[in-house]
């Protein structure tokens, strides 16, 4: 076997891969925000809202956990522009992966929100707190601490889960690293460039989490224990 | 003297046990009231609903002036009325002693964030901790959390303050100190209603004695009672809880 490794020819092309990059942060970082958003509510409205709109927020989630990423992507993407509604691909992908990541964000919340214990409840509601209030104040917060490892852990999933929406056209790391390929027929050097480039987008979502971690919960920052 | 608490003929039922069986009695502005019974006589029932936690099934109950049968009450106003504090503490395990505190006087009075932590001080010195502010719940023994929990319910300066068994979790070093500020409390001529099985405590500090015996009332007085008592199973009940 001689095969000569040729990286140079794929890191010619670093322009493509630094696009790349980019696109894929930009759609992790928005659907972070809103899918933390979306699930938040979610899990509120599935343990604290009214039957009718816990069953919709139970089908909701069911039925984005039980169908497959690529083909949410396809229907939201090019199922609905066949009617008519044209969305940038980026918009359409990021919707996507939103609507995702929020089923799998409320059913990490819901379970935090339900570790609260019922006396939590009850001394704030003996405080005098109305319902909003005890809810905003005395659960989501030790509810999203509790669960804060689990949801940093699907939030890196998610980013490498993106990789799939190059298949619909969006032109974000893995697409790149496609259209590389196609040039160069350099496949081994391409992907393990790729695999290089994931694992460094991994280690900078994880630590963006750290961070954040750090600047939402002043108990564990202080402490160091888990809640 | 005006009654504060009034309960008439007071019923609950959880499905189709019933708790209260008809619970009759009044506890006056700056009394102390102990009530003490077995478990499963309904005590912690009838203190409970006294804060609607539970709502009754029959007879009235007026806490200071809210009328607790009624379906259109004013639960916020109650609530700032009356304070209870748990068996279990129930601090908020993510705010400091202090945060634990300023809490309630900033969101439901809408006091501002300075002139609530001087309120904070001053019911956290109260009690004690004043060393203790920005600690955390978890970094706190289980009498010093207890301690916190009273003086969450004093920020709000309540005009009856219920107390649930609080140091039934605690042990006989702790429960020390939690009575001992429970009794400062007394003393400054707060209105009292606790549920507790520390007897001495109540001779010590009860104007009022209530024995529940199921689910009604089935002796009541003054301290004495509990010296003399003219049931032979309020005698049964004290010289049992001698024993331990």
């Amino acid at each position: 076997m001689t095969y000569e490794f040729d990286f140079a020819a794929v890191l010619e092309y670093w322009p493509l891969l630094v696009q790349g990059t980019w696109t894929t942060l930009r759609l992790t970082f928005f659907c972070t925000i809103f899918g933390i958003l979306i699930g938040a509510f979610c899990a509120v409205v599935r343990t604290g809202g009214p039957g009718w709109a816990r069953h919709l927020v139970g089908l909701y989630v069911e039925f984005i956990r039980n169908t497959p990423l690529l083909i949410q992507s396809y229907f939201l993407i090019f199922g609905i522009a066949s009617m008519g509604v044209r969305l940038p691909i980026l918009v359409g992908a990021t919707i996507a992966l939103t609507i995702n990541i929020g089923a799998y964000t409320t059913e990490i919340v819901r379970a935090g929100i339900e570790s609260i214990h019922r006396g939590q409840l009850e001394a704030a509601e003996c405080l005098g707190l109305s319902r909003v209030q005890t809810y905003l104040h005395v659960v989501i917060r030790p509810a999203l601490e509790r669960v804060y490892p689990a949801l940093a852990s699907q939030y890196v999933l998610l980013m490498l889960a993106s990789s799939i929406l190059s298949s619909v056209g969006v032109e974000e790391l893995f697409g790149m690293a496609n259209r590389i390929q196609s040039d160069t027929f350099r496949n081994f050097e391409v992907f393990v460039v790729l695999g290089v480039l994931y694992l460094i987008l991994a280690v900078i979502v994880r630590a963006g989490f750290a961070l954040l971690g750090l600047a939402l919960f002043p108990r564990r920052r202080k402490l160091g224990t888990p809640l | 003297m005006s009654p504060i608490v009034e309960l008439k003929d007071v019923r609950k039922s959880f499905g189709a046990l019933e708790i209260l069986k008809g619970v009759t009695f009044g506890v006056n502005k700056g009394e102390v009231a102990a009530i003490i019974g077995q478990s499963g006589s309904g005590k912690s029932t009838a203190l409970r609903c006294m804060d609607r936690l539970e709502t009754i099934q029959g007879g009235s109950m007026v806490i200071c002036g809210h009328r607790l049968q009624d379906s259109n009450i004013d639960l916020k106003a109650l609530r700032r009325d009356v304070g209870i504090v748990f068996q279990s503490y129930n601090l908020f395990p993510h705010l400091t002693v202090a945060e634990n505190v300023m809490l309630a006087p900033r969101l439901v009075k809408g006091i501002a964030r300075a002139e609530a932590r001087t309120i904070a001080e001053a019911v956290i010195a109260k009690v004690g901790l004043r060393e203790k502010m920005d600690f955390y719940p978890e970094q706190l023994s289980g009498g010093q959390q207890q301690r916190v929990a009273i003086a969450r319910s004093l920020a709000m300066e309540p005009k009856l303050m219920l107390f649930d068994e609080v140091t039934s979790a605690l042990d006989p070093q702790l429960t020390g100190e939690v009575l001992r500020v429970m009794e400062q409390l007394a003393a400054d001529g707060m209105t009292m209603i606790l549920v507790t099985h520390e007897m001495g405590f109540a001779r010590k500090v009860a104007d009022k004695v209530i024995y529940m015996k199921d689910g009604k009332v089935h002796e009541m007085g003054s301290s004495d009672i509990l010296r003399s008592p003219s049931t032979p199973e309020l005698a049964d009940f004290i010289s049992e809880a001698a024993e331990h």
